[in-house]
């Protein structure tokens, strides 16, 4: 088991196109950091430099104590999952597990051995005979996440392991996935696209956008004190709301918007954090019809089309709402529940 | 042209691998190419070595075009190549339209149509020869018996016929299944969709399968003028050797009796030469029509 | 589609099965021809009934073939098609797979230049360059010789491209996992590539046999000994050497030994048959 350590790392492609710019992270050991961003920001570019499956432009890598930039990725002691699983289909799943071993001349009985405790883990000792091809999704991933562990590697690397898999299947792996490595304590990245997952399964989480780190720290951080635009409108679902503060000004719906900080123009809040009852203490109010209203089982969403506003806005509320399409409605939000914005700089104004 | 996101990397492990390929076709097709290039270029010396050989520029190639035989040869060729291509579309373009509204008995038909693949050319001509023997073969036999006086000996048409006939009959199989994969890849549903339409079985094939076919008729189109050309010598070899009067004379069987046989070692390289340029802009127009294919 | 339309499918039943007919036509009165006794052939037309001397005929041309003609007997020549057939096969798929995962799996100087030279190839056919290249394979000594039946006709741009265009789909996490996994260039080539390859190369095989076994031209050239002469071009032979009148009885006992075996290798490997075909153009 082993740190990570990235220090200023760069990855220009051939052609000048600069998929990551500047990135420094310290990876503790048995740390899971998520690294989540839209797709082409990069996180993945970085996942598969750490495996050394790019190579890196600029800057240090170190795992462990060991400078591995320009090491082979067998070399570097770590074990990758990959979005489509990358299991060897004319083998079985014995040997899809023991190839790596196999490769590093391991003596028979240990490989037999690491395998079968591997598949006793992971439930898949049935299936050692079988062909990927025999397998169901759950059961390839399994298949997968095995074939990394019984490396017992320093650390590690998944590249969205998740995504080929259905809603239900998808959030039963993810469980089973953070049991395993806290259990392991194995020093893990994990790179996905989903918000959810990131929120759910890291130690702490790294936001990234156009090839740059936009916000590092736990979940809760970063979903109550998102710390760009860009990060306020990724994690949480629904998007945080983004309302110009002139026109809260213009339409005078604020009680008092002085209580937040100088050089606030733009102000976020999250659907959750909208009311239909005005709370305790300072708030803003603001009015509109409601455009649609959404139920969905436990919660309901209401979208709602501010006066004078140009775009709409989401409420989330427990339960199902006694309001109709188009009746007028009046929104509340706590001043303390706002995040406060500079919109040119997209930055948190604390 | 792309390769892998990641590439391995070894700073001689791929020209190792390249090199026995790289070696061979440098060998047996570069350097040959060249040289037939090159001996376009001379009037060949003679055989006790008192007379060098002279370079003569595009003389040869002059001579060619000059020449009532070579045109001649363009002539058969033409016809050949024309005839060939289209009876060995259209025949198994109707076969592929049939066995595909079978349902039980495609894979039977399938069966049945695909074998002369394996036939030589030379050995589809041999088996036409016999037919169309004039003394003792079936169809001449028939023939007589509606008033035609068949002979390949001595009628220029019968004997261009008859290669026709050969070269057309073995490049049967190969239309025939690109055809029917081609058939079995237009979408049901917009047969469908033309039936709701109300267009008739006949107005389908016109006003919807053949333009969805026609990637894969240009394609064979290539193919089999290219086959018609070049990988017929045996069918002329092995039955008429280019006669009678030069009637089934094709380019390619030119250039053989050229070379070994008549012994004219500029000429047959100017042919070669002429040849290789058919072949290349032939090859290009492919290599075209296969990147448009890719690419939509 | 609920279409009824009895009469059409009768109508293309009648016109397959008269196609089918004809395809058979020639083969089947190859075969009837190989049953005749020599007299058949002197008077009259051809029967299209089998005859009685089938064993009499393929016996004659098996064991003795036509010393009056300087052909040997068949079995030879059946030999030394089969080894030229299968040098060619091998010999092109080793080389072609080679080269494409070179191409596919490395980043080197003047790739595109290789690629070129290769792709060259496919407009080159031996036809078009046969005496240059017949200079070539004198010059090197390699008449009548089993490498000179095979090796110039080894190259082959078109397996080349079908190994290319199959490893373009072979996903590329494979080849990454098995980096991490510890396997190098090699190691992954034989322990995942080519193991993933074997239906392409048991197409491949299919075609690249037939295409060996029917070479006509370059045997002729190459090969002035009839030890080394190969049923299609022996057949050739017999048509024209010898007597005016070939002795048609034993050409198409020939001929019917000569088209057996490809014939059965589509037959009987008709999927990968197809399968070759129709990919190796794509």
């Amino acid at each position: 088991m082993a740190s990570i350590q990235m220090d200023d790392l760069h990855k220009v492609y051939a052609g000048g196109v600069k998929a990551v710019t500047g990135i420094s992270l310290d990876i503790a050991d048995g740390e899971m950091i998520v690294l989540v961003g839209p797709s082409g920001c990069g996180k993945s570019t970085l996942l598969r430099m750490v495996a050394g499956l790019e190579t890196i432009s600029g800057g240090t890598l170190r795992i462990g104590d060991r400078v591995v930039n320009n090491l082979e990725p067998a070399e570097r002691d770590i074990a990758m999952v990959f979005q489509n699983y990358a299991l060897y289909p004319h083998m079985t799943v014995f040997n899809n597990l023991a190839y790596g071993l196999k490769n590093r001349k391991m003596p028979k009985d240990a490989i037999d051995r690491r395998v079968r405790e591997a598949a006793k883990m992971l439930e898949i000792g049935d299936y050692l005979d079988r062909k990927p091809r025999n397998l169901s999704g759950g059961q390839r991933q399994r298949v997968a996440m095995g074939r990394a562990l019984v490396r017992e590697p320093s650390a590690f690397l998944f590249d969205e392991p998740l995504s080929n898999l259905d809603a239900k299947l998808r959030v039963q792996m993810r469980v089973e996935i953070r049991q395993l490595q806290k259990r392991l304590k194995t020093t893990s990245l994990y790179v996905t696209h989903d918000q959810l997952e990131a929120l759910t399964m890291a130690d702490r989480l790294v936001v990234m956008n156009a090839g740059r780190v936009e916000q590092v720290g736990t979940p809760m951080e970063v979903f109550d004190r998102p710390a760009t635009v860009f990060v306020a409108g990724f994690i949480g679902s629904p998007a945080m709301n983004m309302i110009d503060a002139a026109y809260l000004r213009e339409t005078g719906s604020a009680d008092d918007l002085d209580g937040l900080p100088h050089g606030t123009d733009l102000i976020g809040v999250r659907p959750d954090d909208l009311l239909m009852t005005p709370p305790d203490g300072p708030h803003l109010r603001l009015a509109g019809r409601v455009a649609l209203l959404e139920p969905a089982g436990a919660e309901s969403h209401i979208y709602v089309a501010l006066d004078d506003g140009d775009q709409p806005i989401t409420v989330r509320v427990q339960g199902l709402p006694m309001v109709e399409d188009g009746a007028r409605v009046n929104l509340y939000a706590a001043l303390a529940a706002l995040h406060p914005f500079d919109r040119v700089s997209g930055v948190r104004v604390t | 042209m792309q390769t892998k996101r990641t590439t391995f990397s070894n700073a001689w492990l791929p020209y190792a691998l390249l090199a026995p390929q790289v070696i061979v076709t440098l060998v047996f097709f570069i350097w040959p190419a060249s040289q037939a290039l090159w001996q376009s270029l001379f009037r060949q010396g003679d055989a006790f070595g008192i007379r060098p050989p002279s370079f003569v520029g595009l003389e040869n190639f002059a001579a060619l075009f000059r020449d009532s035989h070579y045109i001649d040869s363009l002539q058969v060729t033409l016809v050949f190549s024309v005839g060939t291509t289209v009876l060995a579309m259209s025949v198994s373009l109707l076969f592929a339209v049939m066995v595909n509204r079978m349902i039980r008995s495609r894979d039977t038909y399938t069966t049945f149509l695909v074998w002369p693949y394996a036939i030589a050319p030379a050995i589809a001509g041999v088996l036409w020869w016999f037919i169309f023997n004039p003394s003792i073969g079936i169809l001449p036999y028939v023939l007589e018996g509606v008033g035609y006086d068949w002979n390949h000996r001595s009628s220029n048409t019968d004997a261009m016929i008859l290669v026709i006939l050969a070269a057309a009959w073995k490049q049967i199989s190969y239309n025939f299944l690109f055809f029917l994969a081609g058939l079995q890849s237009i979408p049901q549903s917009l047969i469908e969709a033309a039936a709701i339409d109300g267009a008739s079985r006949s107005k389908r094939f016109w006003t919807i399968i053949l333009p969805l076919l026609s990637p894969v008729t240009f394609f064979l189109l290539v193919v089999n003028i290219v086959y018609a050309m070049f990988d017929t010598f045996g069918v002329i070899h092995a039955t008429t050797e280019g006669g009678p009067a030069q009637a089934t004379n094709i380019l390619v069987y030119k250039v053989y009796r050229d070379g070994f046989v008549n012994l004219n070692m500029g000429s047959s390289a100017a042919q070669s030469v002429i040849l290789m340029a058919i072949v290349i802009v032939l090859t290009v127009i492919q290599f075209r029509y296969i990147e448009r294919r890719v690419n939509y | 589609m609920v279409e009824n339309d009895r009469w059409g499918m009768l109508l293309s039943h009648l016109v397959l099965i008269l196609g089918v007919a004809i395809v058979v036509f020639p083969v089947y009165v190859a075969v009837i021809a190989s049953t005749h006794p020599p007299g058949t052939f002197v008077r009259g037309v051809m029967p299209l009934l089998p005859g009685p001397n089938a064993l009499e005929n393929y016996r004659i041309v098996i064991s003795e073939g036509r010393s009056t003609a300087g052909t040997p007997p068949i079995g030879g020549m059946l030999w030394n098609s089969f080894v030229m057939a299968m040098a060619i096969t091998i010999g092109k798929l080793s080389i072609s797979i080679l080269s494409a995962f070179a191409i596919v799996y490395f980043r080197f100087r003047f790739r595109m230049f290789f690629f070129w030279v290769i792709f060259l190839t496919l407009m080159l056919p031996v036809e078009v360059r046969i005496v240059p290249t017949f200079e070539v394979v004198a010059d090197l000594g390699m008449l009548n010789s089993f490498a000179g039946l095979s090796i110039p006709l080894i190259a082959s741009a078109t397996a080349t491209f079908l190994f290319r265009q199959f490893f373009m789909t072979v996903p590329e996490e494979l080849m990454e996992a098995a980096r991490v996994d510890g396997a190098g260039p090699m190691k992954f080539f034989r322990d995942i590539l080519l193991p993933l390859s074997v239906t392409n190369i048991a197409a491949l095989f299919v075609i690249m046999f037939i295409y060996g076994w029917n070479q006509y031209l370059w045997p002729l050239l190459i090969t002035t000994d009839p030890e080394f002469y190969t049923i299609v071009m022996g057949i050739q032979r017999m048509v024209t050497g010898g007597e005016s009148e070939p002795l048609w009885h034993l050409v198409m006992a020939t001929v019917v030994l000569a088209a057996l075996p490809p014939v059965l290798v589509i037959l009987f490997m008709q999927r990968l048959f197809v399968k070759g075909l129709t990919e190796t153009e794509k």
